[in-house]
């Protein structure tokens, strides 16, 4: 097989195939380190304070946040776009790259995944939420009840009920057959007798059979096939919850492409915020590498600058457009009294990604983490300064008003965060957080030592 | 199944050349155990194409009519609604929630079709002939059961020809 000379190995140093599984499976033998202790420390307190933020939503109700009749969506719904589109990536990393056939997804495609599955549980808690009755969630499915009466079908709001359901249950198959054969791995490796029989369980009965893999193989592609227009569709729907309104600063067809590029610019961000710590923490330097970093800024700068080119377009479009309201829900977003959000937002999304434009920055994996960071928050912003200063100034400028949240549903939004590291720091405990297999089916073609036989 | 040859690989070039060489010399070979999938095995093997492709389809299909035909059934038959004076069959709004349920029942059928097909599921019981077969080694299994002791030596001389290691025969 022909070796690029120029193109850096996948995998460093020089491994061969029961060395990688050792590696992998390493962090996931032994006590945890005192690190783990601290971060699910960490994430269990902020897990208790939301947990208190729902009891107080649920028993007092919505009246503990601080919307009002102008303001009616706020730090909720923000939250509930910002979750969604982290999960983005995980999705985009093992679906669209697969079919790209981009053989550096396979070190990261597992946690990445597993991130979405969490962001998409992190998400969906807060539509629930915002109804004010957990308990009532159900309805909105259509299911046939007394009233006679089914759904709404033409909501953008039912649609978001299917897309993001149907999201989370493909995502999690998708995630789950992919890890079938690395859980067999993983009884065979596994010392204890209760250990063998949960991974066993755990692990279908995955033997490594010819049969078994062509056939996976098969569905891999098909399911990478699936989710590729799902996960288009599904931030697509999510914009749809704004764009098919009527507000000045919603209304606009620019909403869907703008979103998903948006999504998978902050998802790419958080895998990379995460997967900087986990790579260090876990010793998995030789499978996370410089190289991987790189991959993922450079997909960075290009949906960064889409979102920016969304941002000018729309300005434009406002005062092109000649609606009055339209060119001033747009300048007030810039000069009125959420400017600062808006600037915030520029600053971190437009500006900052541009910086991986040098070299010394991309590979730099202190300058990324701290980019990462930048573009978590400015995507938070986004979609802070979308809900936000389009709805404070209303229709009749008597509704004018300015909206701060409460210290409830400052909870509600750290509590999310609780959930999110919670789990995966289980899950970097419970599972291999590389797919081994994935990375032994490529070290012939890109680990180093492969590399090495061929130029000498 | 009581009687069998194993012997095994350490690398999957050796294993594809191996298992070609073996088949000429008409010995059938009943399963190969591979840590990832090993590209061009299963042409080695002989193995027909996948179906699971259709399974996927028919899925996807009966998804995006169910999905479509129940929007339409409730805003029609069941309980019509008049939204701003809108036709009642609005098709461009039913898109989202057809495409939807298309993609969700084409993955989970494909998915349960693979696992019941290869009776794989939680707590499956099934054969682990070699441990490291999901580390670092390519096993290839041949039946045995209703082979002549002189059948059984050509088959182990046929492994070895083939430059596999590990020729066990076990009853």
């Amino acid at each position: 097989m022909y070796v690029s000379p120029i193109r850096e190995p996948l995998i460093r140093g020089e491994k061969t195939y029961s060395q990688v599984t050792k590696d992998i499976l390493a962090p996931m033998a032994g006590k945890p380190s005192k690190f783990w202790y601290m971060g699910i420390t960490l994430a269990g307190i902020a897990l208790l304070f939301g947990a208190w933020a729902t009891y107080q939503t649920v028993y007092y109700g919505i009246g503990t946040w601080g919307l009002n009749k102008t303001v009616g969506w706020g730090w909720g719904i923000t939250n509930f776009v910002w979750w969604v589109g982290i999960g983005h990536a995980g999705t985009f990393i093992s679906a669209i790259l697969l079919l790209f056939r981009q053989k550096w997804r396979t070190s990261i495609n597992r946690s990445a995944e597993a991130m979405t599955l969490i962001a998409i549980a992190c998400a969906g808690f807060f539509p629930l939420i915002h109804m004010g009755r957990l308990l009532l969630g159900f309805f909105i499915f259509p299911y046939p009840n007394t009233r006679a009466l089914w759904v709404n079908f033409n909501s953008p709001l039912l649609w978001d009920v299917f897309a993001i359901s149907t999201y989370f249950a493909v995502s999690l198959v998708f995630w789950y057959v992919g890890l079938v054969p690395d859980l067999g791995t993983v009884r065979d490796k596994a010392k204890g007798k209760i250990r063998k029989a949960i991974y066993g369980f755990l692990s279908f009965g995955w033997t490594g059979s010819a049969k078994h893999w062509s056939r996976h193989e098969t569905i891999s592609l098909i399911l990478a096939g699936l989710a590729a227009p799902l996960v288009l569709s599904v931030h697509t729907i999510v914009s749809f919850d704004f764009a098919t309104s009527v507000i000045p600063g919603w209304h606009t067809t620019i909403f869907p492409p703008y979103f998903v590029s948006g999504a998978v610019f902050s998802g790419f961000a958080m895998v990379l915020t995460l997967l900087i710590v986990a790579r260090k923490a876990l010793n998995l330097e030789e499978y996370i590498t410089v190289n991987h970093i790189e991959s993922m800024n450079k997909v960075i700068i290009l949906t960064g600058s889409i979102v920016g080119i969304a941002y000018i377009t729309e300005f434009f479009i406002a005062w092109y457009s000649g609606v009055e309201y339209e060119q001033y829900a747009f300048i007030n977003r810039a000069t009125g009294p959420y400017a600062w959000a808006y600037w915030i937002m520029m600053t971190c999304n437009v500006v900052t990604p541009q910086l991986f434009w040098f070299k010394k920055i991309r590979t730099s994996l202190v300058a990324t983490f701290i980019i990462s960071i930048f573009v978590n928050i400015g995507m938070w912003f986004e979609r802070f300064v979308i809900v936000v200063t389009s709805l404070h100034r209303d229709f009749l400028p008597s509704s004018w008003t300015m909206y701060k949240p409460s210290l409830v549903e400052v909870g509600l939004y750290v509590g999310t965060f609780g959930l999110f590291f919670t789990l995966f720091l289980l899950f970097i405990r419970v599972f291999p957080v590389i797919a081994i297999a994935e990375v032994k089916s490529v070290l012939k073609s890109s680990g180093e030592n492969q590399k090495h036989a061929h130029h000498e | 199944m009581n009687k069998y040859i194993t012997a095994y690989y350490t690398d999957e070039n050796d294993l594809i050349k191996g298992v070609k060489q073996i088949r000429e010399k008409g010995h059938n070979i009943l399963d190969v155990f591979t840590p990832f999938p090993v590209h061009g095995l299963d042409v080695a093997l002989g193995m027909r194409r996948s179906r699971l492709t259709r399974v996927a389809f028919g899925g996807g299909a009966v998804g995006a009519i169910v999905g479509f035909g129940f929007q339409a059934w409730v805003f029609t038959k069941a309980y019509p609604l008049n939204f701003g004076g809108k036709p009642y069959l609005s098709v461009p709004s039913f898109i989202p929630v057809t495409f939807e349920l298309a993609v969700l029942l084409a993955a989970f059928s494909m998915v349960i079709a693979f696992f019941i097909h290869f009776k794989l599921g939680p707590g499956a019981k099934t054969v682990v002939y070699d441990e490291r077969c999901t580390d670092d080694r390519f096993l290839v299994l041949i039946d045995a059961e209703n082979a002549e002791a002189d059948e059984v030596k050509k088959i182990e001389k046929a492994l070895s020809d083939a430059g596999a290691e590990g020729i066990t025969y076990k009853e």
